[in-house]
């Protein structure tokens, strides 16, 4: 019984949830393409109000509004770009949730090659160190000398 | 005995610093009184967006952003169900009196309780535009109310204030900013 609870709760943890969605049906376009654009772009916009929210997620009124104004957009026969250009000239770049690459935001899309580039730095430079320690073997002649004194200081234990 | 330095030794330090880095602009920004949800303008130094709105019933007519033009003005967004909107109203009721155009955007209202937030504090506005579906309000980006814009004579955006504007407010950002425009 108790395995089986345990099971049960594990599936449960992994099964993916329903996300919530915000969207009224009276706001769904009839278009199925139509439809799928306007949610594809509602989930890349920032609710301003809940700010870690997409407006396809979020219940405020301002999130509405805008939903409605992307909406009216597709309608229109807008094109993804001009709609998000529109969001953007009134609220700024900070609306989208997937930042568009320009050189303001060119560190924060290249941190994780950056990133992962030191990473590879980091373990070349370990790798390179332990090799040279294992390729640092005596020469020829040190050997001798360490013969040498190791026999040294054998015959003066003897002596002694 | 010989002390062996090697890079790996300053990683705590390194690390230790680079916090306390991050910390100190985070803490400066919070000493400057702006709140970090604050989202920067995208509309300051454009124009106006064109709008055409219809006064609330029995309060005059409404406005166009033609009549943003002209003299340096300012446009309030407000709503009388926004309790900070009654905060700052009597510092709207100030500015007003001193001279300033204050133009206004009601937002989401209805004609009865905007009436009667007016008749109880006072009307500070030169002409009221009732924004009923929200529409204008998206086209001057606003997100949170009450929000006031600075107009310059040139009918530019050049000022905007998220949230309620109090004394200091007035008298440090809103009051210097229209002189320095007036100029």
């Amino acid at each position: 019984m108790k395995t089986k609870c345990l099971i049960a709760v594990f599936i449960m943890m992994f099964t993916p949830m329903k996300t919530s969605i915000a969207i009224e049906p009276s706001e769904i376009f009839k278009d199925p393409v139509l439809e799928q654009r306007a949610r594809n772009l509602s989930q890349g916009l920032r609710c301003l109000v809940c700010q870690n929210q997409s407006i396809d997620d979020s219940n405020a009124d301002l999130a509405r509004d805008l939903r409605l104004v992307v909406r009216e957009r597709l309608r229109l026969g807008y094109t993804n770009d001009q709609v998000l250009d529109f969001v953007v000239s009134r609220y700024g770049e900070f609306v989208l949730l997937r930042p568009r690459l320009n050189t303001r935001t060119a560190l924060l899309w290249l941190s994780p090659v950056l990133i992962l580039s030191f990473g590879i730095i980091g373990i070349i430079i370990w790798f390179r160190r332990r090799n040279l320690i294992e390729i640092n073997n005596l020469s020829p002649e040190e050997e001798k000398k360490v013969l040498c004194l190791l026999s040294k200081n054998s015959n003066s234990k003897n002596g002694g | 005995m010989k002390f062996n330095l090697r890079w790996s030794y300053f990683l705590p330090a390194i690390l230790l610093l680079t916090l306390a880095l991050i910390f100190s602009v985070y803490l400066e920004k919070i000493k400057s009184g702006k709140s970090i949800r604050d989202v920067p303008s995208a509309m300051i130094g454009k124009p106006v967006p064109s709008f055409k709105l219809p006064g609330i019933e029995g309060i005059g007519e409404g406005f166009s952003s033609k009549v943003l033009k002209g003299k340096t003005t300012l446009v309030n967004v407000w709503a009388s169900w926004c309790q900070p909107c009654h905060l700052e109203h009597k510092y709207l009721m100030k500015l007003a009196k001193q001279g300033v155009w204050i133009y206004s955007i009601n937002y989401k209202d209805t004609p009865q309780a905007a009436r009667l937030f007016l008749t109880k504090l006072g009307n500070p506005y030169k002409s009221i535009g009732a924004d009923l579906t929200g529409r204008v309000t998206i086209d001057w980006g606003v997100y949170g109310y009450p929000e006031t814009f600075i107009i310059d004579k040139n009918g530019y955006i050049q000022y905007r204030h998220i949230g309620p504007i109090m004394n200091d407010d007035l008298t440090q950002k809103i009051i210097p900013m229209i002189k320095r425009l007036n100029k």
